[in-house]
């Protein structure tokens, strides 16, 4: 059995308004930046896996972020993999 | 009649909807731990409003897990009654029991005040006391009830009648800028296709009493369930 780290970015489909991301692209602008045309704010969920191999890992992850970390109906994911190189095999 | 308020860590409504359905003659009332799983004595499932799992995630996100949710699911499925307030609302979208998910509130703050909601079918078995396109008081107290559904679910929701309440105006007057939230097409209460499972945003409960000072038109939401109740009998 390896470990893992996997990362699950979830985000708002772009086909949602994101409020908070609109608040933020406007206070930029108060602030005087100009030239930023999007902010979108999503959340980042860290977990660390136990597997076989990555193929294992990575399904796993997906199955638990689909069933789980993200709503299908407002938010996608993806999901970042790599080898647990402190806690290896 | 019975009716259970199911409680969740974090719930919060869950004393107010005891109280009010206690206060309705021929009602009786009890509440279901969120670790139970049996609830074949009731009539009428009640998720109430509150914080369930301190909102975390996503509102209703990890309740919609919770072991009384099968046996909710269930005994939907079997056409029981079903009410979800407020949180309870949100926990049977993130349950899968109504469609759509909640965004949070396009002013991107709590709101809590009174709203007006129209009452769009008044052929439901939790509207029936209503008159047909009746104007009513109820406060809401969210920070997500922004309602969202991809357009062929709203579509779907709109030509089959499942919005059951809408955010308007004093007259019933349903434009955007009557809308607390940002919810789409001022939705505050859909109903499922069999037209047995009720989600809503504003808390009926909390004006069932007159003596509270919150008028009394949500009394009339928890009257119409035991009058359906009792018709069927």
């Amino acid at each position: 059995m390896m470990r893992f780290r996997a990362r699950v970015y979830v985000m708002l489909k772009q086909t949602v308004l994101d409020p908070q991301g609109s608040a933020v692209l406007r206070a930029l602008g108060d602030l005087g930046y100009d030239g930023i045309h999007d902010v979108r704010i999503g959340k980042i969920v860290d977990l660390s896996v136990q597997a076989e191999d990555p193929d294992e890992a990575r399904a796993k992850v997906e199955e638990i972020a689909k069933r789980l970390l993200a709503n299908p109906v407002l938010e996608e994911f993806s999901v970042f993999l790599e080898p647990d190189a402190a806690q290896g095999v | 009649m019975k009716f259970g308020v199911v409680v969740f860590p974090g719930s919060n409504c869950d004393a107010d909807c005891y109280n009010a359905i206690a206060d309705i003659p021929g009602a009786q009332v009890r509440y279901v731990w969120h670790k139970d799983r049996d609830i074949s004595d009731l009539d009428c499932v009640v998720l109430p409003g509150g914080f369930s799992y301190g909102d975390y995630l996503r509102t209703g996100a990890i309740a919609a897990l919770s072991p009384v949710m099968e046996s909710v699911a269930d005994f939907a499925k079997r056409g029981g009654l079903v009410l979800g307030i407020c949180n309870g609302f949100q926990i049977l979208l993130e349950a899968g029991l109504l469609p759509g998910a909640m965004r949070r509130n396009s002013t991107l703050t709590f709101i809590c005040k009174d709203v007006y909601v129209k009452v769009e079918r008044a052929d439901t078995p939790f509207t029936s006391l209503y008159r047909q396109g009746q104007v009513i008081k109820m406060p809401i107290a969210h920070s997500d009830g922004n309602y969202y559904a991809d357009q062929k679910t709203l579509d779907a929701l709109e030509t089959t009648g499942r919005v059951v309440f809408r955010y308007c105006d004093t007259e019933g007057l349903a434009t955007a800028e009557h809308c607390p939230n940002g919810a789409m097409n001022n939705i505050a209460g859909i109903i499922n296709e069999s037209g047995n499972v009720l989600g809503l945003m504003p808390h009926p409960e909390r004006c069932s009493e007159g003596v509270l000072g919150s008028g009394e038109d949500g009394r009339m939401l928890l009257m119409s369930c035991i009058h359906h109740l009792n018709r069927g009998r």
